[in-house]
């Protein structure tokens, strides 16, 4: 059963942290409102061996650094209101993900890295959508496949028109795989390019140039050579414009997490993540804010990175991608949580308070990318609310994301049983990929279900009363619980880890589809099939054999 | 109202040590006694029933004989002793230590084998609920009484199992094997042949020789799984599961030997003749013989079976014997032999072991009914009487399997439907039968009596006379 992690004494493991001092693909200035993030892809610096990034092509070391990168300017540069993504070479902008990369690969790390990389792009949108944060592509040379998809996910996309670059989105045809960071679905959804020339333009190599691109939709602006630096300071000033961030903020430093890896697991200070190998599952406690909290926005910019919500939503994004990338096998994941259900609906009410202010709103902006990771996360999730629990407002969406909920029952013991309860946060401050509410999502659609957990707001719900409003799956009683949760988790571990991934997936999103959950959907489940089919990775496959002179070879057969 | 557990319930499973399992019980325990007062024998209430009670696993301590009312009859739960660091003795997990708790990965399909096996025992009470009205002496009534409650403490049994092991879900099964009932068209037993009348005394000795024999393999097969309480709890029950097929057997023995007397006597073979004398004929029992074979054969489900296969390979249910047999015990590329219609014909075909577990299980409950009706054989031969009991073909009257489709006489030939039409009252019990052998059936009540139709038994029960006072009305 642990054939498998008995290979090497440590195998290499990817970690997110790191520091614009360190980054070696992407430059960082902040001038006044605009900041400037110019990719310059270092291309012996690929974060596996046996490929070299050039042409500023990416790997995820390189999405690591840009997922940083907006973190930063998001919380220590409070004044910024439009970012520029431009690159920092001359008549190339970016070429996408690193084929050679993606070729040499294991199925399960491409799935990984085009999750994470679309988690980054989403998560643009989604500061543009609720924080006005907004993004400018300066497309100052050849922008091809995720190239071109990372300006999609920008607000407004200006190319250089100098008669030789273009936009392509060439996986079709040169790869025999899809664009599959969310480019095939932006350019309808987003951009709303006809699909028939949608169709056109991704089957052909050598892409759109300047003008064709700005007929078709493509990008919304283009600029000669000449006066391309003055249109990027005139769009992103335009862009700029339309934003809430303050004019003058102090911004907080994101310092490094401080995370203890040992053989039990990662273990953060308000997150703990438990492995259990034998078991295939890992047991993530979040724990609620202890002592004395600030309530004044002066005591929350004094705590600052320490604040809790800020520091347990960093911990807690950190352990996700840790877990997701470096612990493969680890297929449960059980969501504790630990603490005082009070506390938490009093940082909940702080944070309802404040929240027009930046740092609040950053910090909500974090909570709220971090639980939608939860969602489209490819494990089982296993609410457990046991004694000392507090699964209260923003907790309580830990046990709204699971597929299952167990809670305890003490009959005997009323006053030790554990609580749920629910905040005003619950109703809208964090909507998940789909737009809508975890409670929203939970109750398909209906509203009335929705109302009646509106009227509790604020109320410590036992095991009967959440179960009564649909918020835990089983309640057993103190008699049952061990045996319950054992049988659950064991048979649960027990089945095919694909069937679970598409099962979870399908069901953890009710109700109409929005362009996110297309892209996670739709597009990355059929590029999922693709990457694992032999005319893309066999022998003779495109993505295979890209770049060495041969030919692929097709399965013709259309399945 | 607490129970007094070591009281009220005999147990070797520390039941009054037992939180959960006690709490599930007080819940459940006043369901069974509703159960029984209002399924259980019809109009028994007050009698005074010579019955043996387990009260424990010891060899003196499961067949202790007093008279109890039945509504005061201690069901108790037993398992066989535990053998030291048992393991799984076959399919994938062979060699690893028997489950003593359910395996997460299987608790849906064992509780499905629990609930199924479990389902018989009350479903059996519910057929026979009205035979003490006709019983043909109070030797067979208390008898008949004594298979009731140990189908009712065979109950207990996967009761126990489905609480002690299943959590919330196993107390609804256990709800639901007290509120399903026998023959109701809308909420019936599990198994169709469980659905089946029980009429009269014929077909209850014929149910307790032919079907309680596969009740019988099946324990037996479910007495080798890896899942150490189930395997514990159908040993113990396949000690009383013995006297049933007892009664079976030895009840169509005793009309065999009247019938038989009968034809000497007034040296006649001739069934209108002996109906006239108030003794059932040799043919019709063969009829019944058929009857009851057939339907029983159904129980062991289609001759390939996927789910068979998977009990097996998964450690949950095994052979018949499975230690005793000398094989690999996973079966990897053996095959066994099955029988299916080709073209007109049946031929006999492999398939992979695996898959034909069922027919094999079948194939020994074969074997076994045959020995009973080799030993019935010997009291015509012994009258010097030329006819011989015989089983049907194994494809004859299915309606599950292979043969479903197919109508097949009792010695093997493919029959047109018009052909089955003509013959089958030759092979099957009519409605005329059925009449007659329901005429027969009037309530013999007095101590030391018999039913005319059948013969007294050679002995009694635990050394008492066959004329004993085993029933006692009030």
């Amino acid at each position: 059963m642990q054939a498998s992690v008995t290979k090497t004494a440590e195998p290499a493991r990817t970690s997110f942290g790191t520091h614009p001092d360190r980054y070696a693909h992407w430059r960082m200035s902040v001038d006044g409102a605009i900041a400037t993030l110019a990719m310059n892809v270092d291309e012996d610096k690929g974060l596996k061996p046996g490929y070299k990034l050039k042409l500023n092509s990416y790997d995820l070391g390189v999405d690591i650094e840009l997922y940083d990168a907006l973190n930063r300017i998001r919380f220590e540069h409070p004044e910024v209101r439009c970012v520029v993504l431009t690159s920092a070479r001359e008549r190339m902008f970016c070429s996408g993900a690193n084929i050679y990369m993606l070729g040499q690969s294991t199925h399960g790390w491409k799935v990984n890295f085009c999750k994470f990389t679309n988690e980054t792009r989403n998560g643009m949108e989604d500061s543009s959508r609720h924080d006005g944060l907004k993004f400018l592509a300066a497309v100052n040379g050849t922008c091809a496949g995720g190239g071109y998809e990372v300006a999609l996910a920008c607000d407004e996309i200006l190319m250089i028109d100098d008669r030789s670059s273009t936009v392509s989105l060439p996986e079709v045809p040169l790869l025999g795989v899809l664009p599959g960071t969310g480019g095939l679905t932006r350019i309808t959804d987003k951009r709303k390019v006809r699909r028939d020339l949608a169709d056109f333009f991704c089957t052909t190599t050598e892409g759109v140039r300047a003008d064709r691109a700005k007929d078709w939709g493509l990008v919304d602006h283009s600029a000669k050579p000449q006066a391309f630096a003055q249109a990027v300071l005139e769009h992103a000033g335009r862009l700029a414009a339309s934003s809430p961030a303050p004019a003058a903020a102090k911004g907080v430093a994101l310092t490094p997490l401080k995370c203890n890896i040992d053989a039990s697991g990662y273990h953060y200070e308000y997150v703990d993540a438990v492995i259990d190998r034998a078991a295939r599952s890992a047991t993530l406690t979040v724990s609620g804010p202890g002592g004395a909290q600030p309530d004044t926005i002066e005591g929350i910019i004094k705590a600052g990175v320490a604040w809790w919500p800020l520091q347990m939503a960093r911990e807690l994004d950190d352990a996700i991608l840790m877990l997701r990338t470096n612990e493969t096998e680890i297929g449960t994941w059980l969501l504790k949580t630990k603490g005082d259900v009070d506390g938490v609906l009093a940082a909940d009410a702080v944070l309802a308070k404040h929240r027009t202010h930046w740092f609040v709103r950053e910090t909500i902006g974090l909570l709220r990318r971090t639980l939608a990771r939860l969602d489209v996360t490819s494990r089982t999730l296993f609410a457990i609310i046991d004694q000392d629990s507090c699964f209260a407002g923003t907790l309580a969406e830990l046990a709204l994301s699971a597929d299952r909920g167990y809670m305890l029952q003490l009959p005997d013991e009323p006053d030790r049983a554990p609580r749920m309860a629910l905040s005003e946060l619950n109703f809208g401050t964090y909507p998940m990929v789909n737009q809508l509410t975890r409670l929203a999502t939970r109750y398909c659609g209906r509203q009335e279900p929705v109302d009646e957990a509106r009227k509790v707001i604020g109320k410590k719900l036992d095991a009967h009363q959440a179960s009564e409003l649909g918020l835990v799956t089983f309640t057993p009683d103190d008699l049952d619980w061990d045996d319950e949760v054992r049988i659950a988790l064991e048979e649960r571990a027990s089945l095919s880890p694909d069937a679970l991934t598409g099962m979870e997936a399908s069901l953890r999103f009710t109700g109409a589809e929005t362009m996110d959950t297309r892209i996670f959907a739709r597009l990355s489940a059929w590029q999922n099939w693709i990457f694992n089919r032999p005319n893309a990775v066999g022998e003779h496959g495109a993505l295979k054999v890209f770049g060495s002179g041969t030919k692929a070879k097709f399965n013709w057969e259309r399945i | 109202m607490a129970i007094n557990y070591s009281e009220k319930i005999p147990n070797n499973v520390d039941l009054s040590g037992n939180k959960s399992l006690q709490r599930a019980l007080e819940h459940w325990q006043p369901g069974f006694l509703n159960w029984w007062s209002e399924m259980g024998p019809d109009e028994s209430t007050n009698f005074d029933v010579y019955l043996r009670t387990a009260v424990s696993v010891e060899p003196k301590g499961w067949a202790h004989f007093d008279f109890v009312k039945m509504k005061d009859y201690r069901w108790g739960i037993f398992l066989a002793p535990a053998e030291a660091e048992r393991k799984i003795n076959f399919g994938e997990h062979m060699g690893e230590p028997a489950w003593q708790e359910v395996p997460g990965e299987y608790r849906s399909t064992l509780r499905r084998i629990i609930v199924t096996q479990g389902d018989t025992e009350p479903a059996s009470v519910e057929q026979q609920r009205h035979l003490g009205l006709t019983c043909p002496s109070l030797y067979d009534l208390r008898n008949l009484f004594q298979v009731n409650v140990e189908e009712g403490r065979h109950l207990w049994a996967m009761v126990y199992l489905l609480h002690a092991h299943f959590g919330r879900d196993g107390r609804e099964e256990g709800e639901a094997l007290l509120a399903r009932r026998s023959g109701d068209a809308d909420n019936p037993r599990i198994l169709t042949a469980f659905n089946e009348k029980t009429p009269d005394w014929l077909s209850f000795f014929m149910f307790t020789f032919i079907t309680d024999r596969d009740g019988k393999f099946q324990l037996a097969a479910l007495a080798e799984s890896g899942f150490d309480p189930l395997s514990r709890t159908c040993r113990f029950m396949l000690t009383e599961e013995a006297h049933h097929m007892f009664v079976g057997e030895s009840g169509v023995a005793r009309i065999i030997q009247r019938t038989c007397d009968a034809m000497k006597e007034h040296k006649t073979e001739d069934p209108v003749k002996l109906r006239a004398l108030g003794v059932i004929d040799l043919p019709t029992l063969q009829r019944y013989l058929n009857f009851h074979y057939s339907v029983t054969s159904d129980l062991y489900g289609s001759e390939i079976s996927s789910n068979a296969a998977s009990f097996y390979a998964n450690g949950l249910k095994g052979r018949f014997e499975e230690t005793k047999l000398a094989d690999d015990h996973k079966l990897h590329g053996s095959e066994y032999p099955y029988m299916e219609v080709v073209g007109g014909q049946i031929v006999t075909k492999h398939a992979p072991a695996l898959t034909a577990l069922n027919e094999r299980l079948r194939d020994d409950w074969v074997a076994d009914v045959q020995s009973g009706i080799n030993r019935w054989n010997k009291i015509p031969e012994k009258a010097g009487i030329a006819f011989r009991f015989t089983l049907p073909h194994k494809g004859f009257h299915r309606r599950i399997g292979l043969f479903t489709e197919h109508q097949i006489s009792p010695d093997g030939k493919i029959l047109s439907e018009a052909e089955w039409t003509r013959s089958h009252a030759n092979w099957l019990p009519t409605e005329e039968d059925r009449a007659y052998v329901c005429s027969l059936m009037g309530r013999v009540a007095e101590h030391g009596k018999f039913a005319n139709w059948i013969a007294p038994p050679p002995r009694g029960i635990n050394n008492q006379p066959a004329d004993f006072e085993y029933v006692r009305f009030n």
